[in-house]
């Protein structure tokens, strides 16, 4: 048993834990929230580009110009090569999040692999990492690495992911990788933070929805300087849009994991703080009792 | 369709949005040149230079500084995509006029081709900064 001081010492101990994890839990909701509202603030703009990409896309298909060939991020290749960029975590106390990501590029890449493999190809894997955990993860498993961002901040700038999809568009433009797939953690809700593979390149315009005015008036849209340089324009920007969109819902899902993991935390120091009252009071009781008995078996001696 | 005699304008960067309302014309920098939009425009996707973007309502002057993205006019609706905005009124003339004049200092010490060619845009950049201001100010004024 240990001694009543040592017991003590250990509460307080646990207390102070217990402090620390509640303030960090309640530093990483209001941060959630912030960086929820930048995935809010960032949908319009987004949203946009996604659908200029696909009205273009779709123009280019029903016109009789080669213009999607002469596109090098439309162009589909036999994949020698396959390029993931990871974006997870810088930092850590968020649970299992870092490691779930992780696992699932693993698997997106194990998975390609499997269906090269059964084409009798055998294509190596590259990363970008994004995020201290990600780049960690690679780097153990001794993987190749192509480039890493790492030290991205809260409030990522559009810039950066500008940089982050340029290293990727450059690979891919070079033949370095065939495909690019992007992996994060996609914010669902408090609670759920799911890992999320989409491809990067080559671009897979997303399908145009033709709204029932547009049918109706049959718009011609009017071009300036021409398709082809609009599209060259705009599909870099629609790659680096993705990205950014990317790392923000991970922002949030990492602040989301790490209020849960922190919540859980607490809770743990608390209920450990009660076993060890319940203990310490054992403890004192016990004390109490011996001393009793001494000063009554010495009383008896007399 | 009744003709209209408004616009509506938004204007959004990747980080937020800066504008969005009604408008009697919008005169936006192509990238081919000024491009002045009126209500019952015909449909439009433009490439984006970098210069002023004026919104007009009822006498009264929006000016944005706008440097690349796209601009879609369709059903009256303007749309522009920026890749960087800023509000005329928002933009530091002391800084923007620093912006320039270390612009015209490095393009005197430029060695190399592209590099002259980036001091270059930077110094557009920064002298369509200053021009969105003066604009901004000489509006307000009348």
């Amino acid at each position: 048993m240990p001694s009543l001081r040592e017991i003590r010492q250990r509460i307080r101990s646990v207390k102070n834990t217990a402090k620390i994890t509640k303030a960090m839990q309640m530093v990483a909701s209001s941060k959630m929230r912030r960086s929820q509202e930048r995935v809010e603030q960032s949908r319009p703009y987004a949203d946009q580009i996604r659908e200029l990409t696909a009205r273009l896309a779709a123009a280019a298909a029903s016109g009789n110009d080669d213009m999607a060939e002469d596109l090098a991020l439309l162009k589909q290749r036999p994949v020698r090569n396959i390029g993931i960029v990871l974006i997870s975590p810088d930092r850590g106390l968020c649970g299992a999040l870092p490691s779930n990501i992780n696992r699932h590029a693993a698997h997106t890449a194990q998975d390609e692999i499997h269906n090269l493999e059964a084409q009798g190809r055998h294509p190596g894997v590259s990363y970008i990492a994004v995020g201290k955990k990600g780049r960690d993860f690679v780097l153990r498993t001794e993987q190749n690495l192509i480039a890493e961002f790492t030290d991205y901040g809260d409030h990522p700038a559009m810039d950066d992911a500008t940089a982050m999809a340029h290293v990727a568009v450059d690979a891919f433009l070079k033949g370095e990788v065939d495909v690019v797939y992007l992996v994060y953690a996609k914010y669902v809700n408090t609670v759920t933070q799911t890992p999320t593979t989409v491809q990067l390149l080559p671009v897979q315009p997303p399908e145009h929805e033709e709204t029932a005015q547009e049918h109706e008036t049959n718009e011609e849209y009017i071009y300036e300087p021409n398709e082809q340089e609009l599209f060259k324009a705009l599909l870099p920007r629609y790659v680096d849009v993705q990205i950014y969109q990317a790392l923000l819902e991970n922002i949030a899902s990492q602040y989301a994991a790490q209020m849960i993991s922190m919540k859980n935390a607490t809770d743990n120091a608390n209920e450990l703080v009660q076993d060890l009252n319940l203990t310490y009071n054992k403890a004192r009781q016990a004390a109490i009792t011996t001393q009793i008995l001494e000063v009554v078996s010495g009383a008896a001696a007399l | 369709m009744a003709t209209r005699n408004t616009l509506h304008v938004e204007v959004v960067t990747a980080e937020h949005e800066l504008y969005n309302g009604e408008a009697e014309i919008v005169d936006a920098p192509g990238s081919e040149g000024q491009l002045g939009i009126l209500p019952e425009h015909a449909p439009l996707l433009a490439l984006l230079g970098a210069g002023p973007l004026e919104i007009k309502l009822h006498g009264e002057d929006e000016i944005i500084f706008v440097s690349g993205g796209f601009l879609e006019v369709s059903n009256n609706r303007v749309t522009v995509l920026a890749d960087t905005a800023e509000k005329a009124e928002e933009i530091d003339q002391a800084r923007a006029e620093t912006a320039r004049r270390r612009a015209e200092q490095s393009l005197q010490d430029a060695r190399t081709r592209s590099e002259r060619a980036e001091i270059e845009a930077a110094l557009q950049r920064a002298i369509f900064r200053l021009k969105a201001v003066e604009l901004a100010r000489t509006r307000r004024r009348r």
